[in-house]
């Protein structure tokens, strides 16, 4: 048997919201080790493909696949897939009442530890005082109810502080710098880049190229249309920041 | 021979299984001025308890049932067994319980969280006490916690000053057949100032196919003081359906506080109709939490009638109604006197078939000036068969008074699923935690070991019920 790649990849990938296509036929290869930039204007598939990643049932795959260090994960449950290591920070985390973030962080640890072995509280403890101190954060906030209440920048770090505690192989960041400002997108950058190294591979989805300032990434990947229709290094985001996506939407409708 | 409807309940419920009957008295099926004779002769009651049995019997016949609340339809008064007296009575030594009746509250953890938790445990079996103990160091300081009988016997004054004023037979047709058939039950007396600081516990067993249990319990705590009652009950699956309604009487004097906490679990046969009502005085405070999971049928509305300025009631209600249940539940608060207040929070679930209902009264009487009574219920359904509905009774004579009255109805929602999926949680892990933190406000008031008991049961209830 052959050794199977460490990436995440992304193959003519198809999908539609009820008998609305918004995919067709997305191609893209993240190996471990690099964050790729998934850049565009809105409406045009960037959280669509957030969301069939993870498994969303909002929406149907109607043809390619995706793979995960060679495994096809399109019929897994999400929980499943967050088990292979792949990890969605959403644009809108919901609110989940009653449950404390400490709590549910324990159970999310214990679920990825095989029948019978538990999350020790050193393993906790430790890997939470660390994650509060990368996002200066008081301990205090894990005895809050899941995102309730929680301001947009206070629920965009959250969703840092449980990818910090779950160490994911593949993470994809859905619009996550909407909405923040300046100290809270900081923070933020620090989160994941203190996470970034041989083992981390992902996707950093944004309309602006402010996030990517902090967090910078390997590669950028414009989708239009549902399609990528332009791949290049950092400098692409910064093209696109100074002259805006008029010419890659033209670029798209020549495609067509 | 087993019977496939039960061996259905049996599957899901894990304290259905049942000890052979063997008991020292069983009256015979049905009611009638002999069932209520044997009773208070059985107990070797005082004339004037006999006469207010017999009394009451009257007064049960004379009303007819309810026709709003559950559906009692299926109710058959005349197919009870009303009085099984077990062999062994009221022991202070589990020793000197029954041997199978003593395996049956290990079973249940009785004994264990007695040793670990608790100030002091009874244990009804039947219509019976068959164990009632307290600790030493809250006798020493006056606390008495005996069976009502016992009660009776040992306290004769002070149990005649204050049975049946909170709760009259004629209050309502089960109040007056617990004053009828009334067995077992607890009688407690707080001294003034003094605090229970960990809870008394009493734990309630209906063994007996197609049985009544008449519980009844006189609480008075005195000026000043405090404590905590928790209550407990279970029964065997049987094909018939039993029949459970205790009276509880709560007298809360001044400057006191008290709560009483249920954690209901019967089977799914049984109708479960109990009337629970607290008088409250001057700046006492009563605090109700009801937790009501089991039983066929439940018609349950714990009350404070906050008879002085400056008495507070709370209840605080939890409802889970699964396939061919109905949860009746709620609360009533009264307010007769200035300055009282009163806060409701109801949450039920319900899932497949089940009905879960808020039925709630705030009264505010006119005089009863700058009283206020908030009233919270937020009902959960788990699936599209599901049921619920509210009905706030507000009743205002006073102008100078307010109630506040919210009301949210929600279904588990796929992106909160999808959120706690995509984090490794399987869906009915999910589900189940979404359901955990829907209660929680209600569990983080019971004592640790009572809240893992409550989300265990509801866990256990939940599995499969998504997808």
């Amino acid at each position: 048997m052959t050794e199977q790649p460490h990436q995440l990849e992304i193959r003519n990938l198809h999908a539609a919201v009820g008998d609305q296509p918004i995919l067709k036929g997305v191609n893209l290869v993240v190996p471990r080790g690099e964050l790729h930039a998934i850049m565009g204007p809105n409406g045009n598939g960037k959280s669509t493909l957030a969301k069939v990643i993870v498994g969303d049932p909002e929406y149907t795959v109607t043809e390619g696949e995706v793979l995960v260090d060679g495994v096809s994960i399109l019929e897994m449950e999400p929980d499943e897939r967050a088990r292979l290591g792949v990890f969605l920070a959403f644009q809108y985390p919901v609110e989940i009442p009653g449950v404390t973030i400490a709590n549910f962080l324990r159970l999310a640890m214990q679920a990825r530890k095989p029948e019978g072995e538990e999350v020790s509280f050193s393993e906790f403890y430790g890997k939470l005082t660390n994650a509060l101190k990368t996002l200066e954060w008081d301990e205090s906030i894990v005895e809050r109810y899941l995102n309730e209440g929680f301001s947009g920048g206070e629920k965009k770090r959250n969703e840092i502080l449980q990818m910090l505690m779950l160490e994911p192989n593949y993470i994809i960041m859905d619009e996550t710098d909407s909405g923040l400002d300046v100290d809270a997108l900081k923070v933020v950058a620090k989160g994941v880049n203190s996470l970034r190294g041989p083992n981390l591979g992902g996707l950093i989805i944004t309309h602006y190229q402010r996030l990517l300032n902090y967090i910078v990434p390997d590669k950028v990947h414009i989708i239009v249309n549902g399609r990528v229709v332009q791949s290049g290094g950092p400098e692409l985001a910064q093209k696109l920041d100074t002259e805006g996506y008029d010419w890659v939407k033209q670029l798209a409708a020549a495609g067509d | 021979m087993t019977n496939p409807e039960v061996a259905s309940i049996n599957a899901q419920y894990e304290y259905g299984w049942s000890n052979p009957e063997r008991y020292a008295v069983k009256a015979p099926k049905g009611l009638s001025r002999e069932v209520v004779e044997m009773i208070s002769k059985a107990k070797d009651e005082p004339q004037w308890m006999l006469d207010f049995r017999l009394k009451a019997l009257d007064i049960f016949l004379s009303k007819p049932l309810p026709t709003w609340g559950a559906d009692l339809s299926g109710l058959n008064f005349d197919e009870i067994y009303y009085y099984i007296k077990p062999e062994g009575y009221n022991a202070r030594s589990w020793d000197d319980v029954p041997e199978d009746v003593k395996q049956t509250f290990e079973r249940l953890g009785i004994p264990e969280a007695e040793r670990a938790a608790l100030a002091g445990v009874g244990a009804q079996y039947e219509s019976e006490m068959v164990y009632h103990n307290l600790k030493e160091e809250w006798e020493k300081l006056g606390v008495v916690f005996l069976s009502i009988e016992d009660g009776l016997k040992q306290y004769p004054d002070l149990f005649r000053e204050h049975f049946a004023t909170v709760i009259p037979p004629e209050d309502n047709k089960f109040a007056a057949i617990n004053s009828a058939v009334w067995s077992g039950g607890s009688f407690v007396y707080v001294p003034k100032g003094v605090k229970v600081d960990i809870p008394l516990q009493t734990y309630f067993r209906i063994n007996a196919e197609s049985s009544g249990q008449f519980e009844r319990t006189l609480i008075i705590v005195d000026e000043g003081a405090q404590a905590h009652y928790i209550e407990g009950c279970t029964a065997p699956t049987y094909a018939s359906d039993s029949f459970h309604s205790g009276v509880i009487e709560i007298v809360v004097k001044e400057g006191a506080r008290f709560r009483y906490s249920t954690i209901q679990n019967w089977s799914h046969n049984v109708y479960n109709l109990v009337t629970q009502r607290a008088a409250v005085y001057k700046n006492g405070v009563m605090e109700w939490v009801d937790g009501n999971l089991g039983s066929k049928v439940t018609m349950k509305y714990p009350a404070c009638y906050l008879l002085e300025e400056g008495a507070r009631g709370e209840v605080l209600s939890i409802a889970m109604a699964g396939r061919g249940q109905h949860q009746d539940a709620g609360a009533k608060i009264v307010h007769f006197a200035p300055n009282t207040s009163g806060s409701i929070v109801s949450k039920s679930i319900s899932k497949d078939s089940g009905r879960s209902s808020y039925r709630g009264l705030v009264k505010i009487y006119e005089g009863a000036r700058g009283s206020k009574t908030n009233v919270e219920c937020d009902a959960l359904l788990l699936d599209e068969e599901a049921r619920t509905d509210t009905y706030p009774y507000i009743e205002i004579e006073e102008k100078d008074a307010s109630v506040g009255h919210e009301a949210t109805v929600s279904k588990i929602n796929d992106e909160q699923i999808l959120y706690l999926q995509s984090r490794g949680l399987s869906e009915d892990e999910a589900a189940g935690l979404i359901v955990r933190g829907f209660i929680e406000p209600i569990a983080k008031e019971l004592p640790l070991e009572y809240a893992v008991e409550l989300n265990r049961l509801i866990e256990l209830e939940m599995e499969g019920s998504v997808g």
